[in-house]
């Protein structure tokens, strides 16, 4: 393992760990939402929302796909380190990370069941523009309407008709981060 | 239906005070320590780590000196401080043929290769009361002899040799993790011995017990009991290879059960198997038991409608934790619920009381 | 590794602080305290299951002094004693510079002969109750 694979964790993991998922739950609360975060230094491609986000919801049991450039021996010993959390496909991953375009399209994640919806992926997508912007939201979480910069909406809007089923996406851009789940509703202007 | 409760917050803390100088017991009677109860309650201990599910003799002696003695709420302090830790990872299959055994006897062969060593056992203690430990004194070393140093091998091991005795290939097959997935039935044989090696002492040898009486009898007999430490290695992602992370001492009790064969198999013996952390060898023959009951369907046997071949009886209540949640909560109040049986009553007393009036006139 | 791994932590303790050469030396993972799901084989040969957790405290650390400058250790060692994750990554790493010889005779050799007298003690206290059992014949009625 390459020793900057050891470093670039968080330095006060419970505090640290805290506060970043503190960060991810407002986001997914509330869609449209961009918070900041910058407790960690993942190595290169990864950006920092994105370690962050995989510093605090990974683990060993949650199998990680890496996609398109994220799939480097860097970001995957990184992974491993910090989270011990096992490299798998799409097909049985919990949690996903890579370029939007890297990560689409949808078919192939799970999505849950109708008896376990929640047992389905979360897909954290890097993106070029993070901005409070562009795309109309609403549904839960969100009072009348917020706007977000997407990468893209029919996806999006494809994955929000399986509602109870689907997956979630946190998207991330330099230290910055948005949540997206599937309830949220969306609408190019 | 549960209805909040408000109040009472100083009878509460008055309440643990109170618990907490009974646990101290007399001022003028020395404290115990937790090193104490390690070293000398090391059987407790043991229990309290294989029925917690969690090998740390210092969090298991710290846990009964908490609960005052009493093993199960131990147990549930070691389950609720378990949920606690991270997971690092799964270890490699602890291999008991190499096990550095203080004890190994064979119920089956009485000239077993490697011989039969009995350890520190009460087998053959009198039960007579001891009254010289009332009093403090100082004790003679155990005798030694010319150590044997190395593993020995398995009794059954020999069996399998003319084929006597069913196999137990290995596999890759990932098991199933009772701490990861809530039970989830039909189990199979790995989740039944997790199960098992974690549920009740009580519960398991009242089980096992009852297929030795006939209910669901298969003539056990004890091929080889072994007690022992034995190294324990994990995989670690970092250095790119396993390495030994430490060991734990594990009681395994392997029984020799006849067999009259199947429509497939002809006749040869087959295994129970018990696997336990610490010196608890009631339980890993209990659970030996056990297991080979369960195991009717894939050897092909007659289901007698034996408690201890039924897989939901055994394994929903073999928890101690489990049950005495639900047994203990039914103290807790519950107003609102008996309010409304009571409205009930009255009502149905009421109207029977007015049948049997117009009855009477 | 696995030396320090099942070393008690008050013997490893009491080894390191005699030992003069400790060098400095920055986490890159603080030592913490997790589980490890311990794992049996159904039969004693057959397939995994799991058999319950031990507690195990892990961490990694990097050499910051001179010529040991960005040498690596790293521990996994039994129990929650986290002054024993440190210092078994600290030999660790010091076994990979020149001072390997020098904490090889001041830790490990006493652990290992320590170990090895534990174990033959209590394998000859095991042999002591090595039994032979004769099969008494019944007699003809």
């Amino acid at each position: 393992m390459q020793v900057s694979a050891l470093e670039g964790g968080f330095s006060d993991a419970p505090v640290q760990a805290a506060r970043a998922f503190r960060a991810a739950m407002s986001a997914m609360a509330r869609p449209g939402t961009i918070e900041t975060v910058t407790d960690a230094t993942p190595p290169a491609p990864l950006s920092v929302a994105a370690g962050v986000l995989a510093l605090t919801l990974l683990d060993p049991e949650t199998p990680v796909y890496l996609a398109g450039a994220l799939d480097c021996p860097q970001v995957r010993e990184w992974i491993t380190f910090h989270t011990g959390a096992p490299i798998a496909g799409r097909s049985t991953c919990a949690f996903a990370l890579g370029r939007w375009a890297d990560l689409v399209p949808l078919p192939g994640y799970r999505i849950g069941t109708s008896s376990y919806p929640d047992r389905s992926a979360t897909l954290i997508a890097e993106v070029d523009l993070l901005e409070p912007s562009g795309t109309t939201l609403s549904g839960p979480g969100i009072m009348g309407v917020s706007v977000l910069s997407l990468p893209e909406t029919e996806t999006i809007q494809a994955n929000h008709a399986q509602f109870p089923l689907g997956v979630d996406f946190f998207l991330t851009c330099g230290d910055r981060l948005a949540g997206l789940p599937r309830s949220t509703k969306v609408e190019a202007l | 239906m549960y209805v909040a409760v408000k109040g009472g917050e100083k009878a509460i803390d008055a309440a643990h005070a109170w618990l907490a100088e009974r646990r101290r017991g007399a001022k003028e009677v020395p404290e115990l320590s937790i090193a104490q109860i390690r070293e000398q309650m090391t059987l407790a201990v043991n229990r309290v780590m294989a029925e917690g599910s969690l090998f740390d003799p210092d969090l298991a002696a710290l846990a009964i000196k908490q609960a005052r003695g009493d093993l199960i709420e131990a147990v549930f302090l070691i389950r609720a401080y378990r949920t606690t830790l991270p997971r690092f990872g799964y270890t490699l299959l602890v291999e008991t043929a190499k096990m550095d055994c203080i004890r190994r006897i064979s119920a089956t062969f009485k000239d077993a290769p490697g011989g039969q060593v009995l350890g520190p056992t009460f087998d053959y203690t009198h039960r007579l009361l001891d009254f010289k430990l009332a009093a403090e004194g100082s004790l003679p070393d155990a005798p030694k002899a010319e150590p044997h140093i190395g593993p020995v091998p398995h009794i059954t091991e020999f069996l399998n040799k003319e084929d006597l005795i069913q196999q137990e290939p290995a596999n890759d097959k990932e098991p199933r993790d009772l701490t990861r997935e809530p039970l989830d039935l039909p189990a199979d044989r790995a989740l039944r011995l997790q199960s098992l090696t974690r549920g009740d002492e009580g519960f398991v040898l009242g089980m096992a017990y009852s297929t030795q009486r006939g209910y669901g009898r298969n003539h056990a007999f004890v091929g080889e009991l072994r007690i022992g430490t034995c190294a324990v290695e994990m995989e670690i992602p970092e250095l790119g290879f396993a390495i030994e992370i430490g060991e734990v001492e594990l009681t395994e009790c392997e029984t020799v059960n006849q067999f009259t064969g199947s429509k497939t198999e002809p006749p040869q013996f087959t295994r129970g198997y018990g696997l336990v952390f610490g010196q608890t060898e009631r339980k890993a023959i209990s659970m030996a038991l056990v297991d080979r009951a369960l195991r009717w369907k894939e050897l092909g046997e007659e289901n007698v409608g034996a408690p201890a071949q039924d897989e939901e009886f055994v394994l929903y209540h073999a928890d101690n934790i489990q049950a005495t949640g639900f047994l203990e909560h039914i103290k807790l109040p519950h107003y609102v619920d008996f309010q409304s049986e009571l409205e009930l009553v009255r009502k149905m007393r009421a109207e029977a009381m007015g049948t049997m009036q117009e009855a009477a006139e | 590794m696995s030396l320090l791994a099942k070393a008690p932590a008050i013997r490893l303790t009491a080894l390191w602080a005699a030992f003069d050469a400790k060098p400095a030396f920055d986490w890159l993972r603080a030592p913490e305290v997790g589980g490890a799901m311990v794992r049996g084989r159904m039969g004693g040969t057959g397939g995994a299951f799991n058999l319950g957790e031990m507690t195990v405290t892990r961490c990694s650390l990097r050499l910051t002094d001179g010529a040991e400058n960005g040498v690596i250790g790293h521990a996994y060692v039994q129990g929650r004693d986290k002054t024993k994750a440190e210092i078994a990554a600290l030999v660790d790493a010091l076994m990979q510079t020149p001072s390997a010889n020098a904490v090889k005779s001041a830790v490990l050799e006493p652990l290992l002969t320590e170990g090895k007298a534990a174990k033959t003690d209590r394998a000859a206290k095991a042999a002591a109750t090595k039994v032979e059992f004769f099969t008494m014949v019944r007699g003809e009625d």
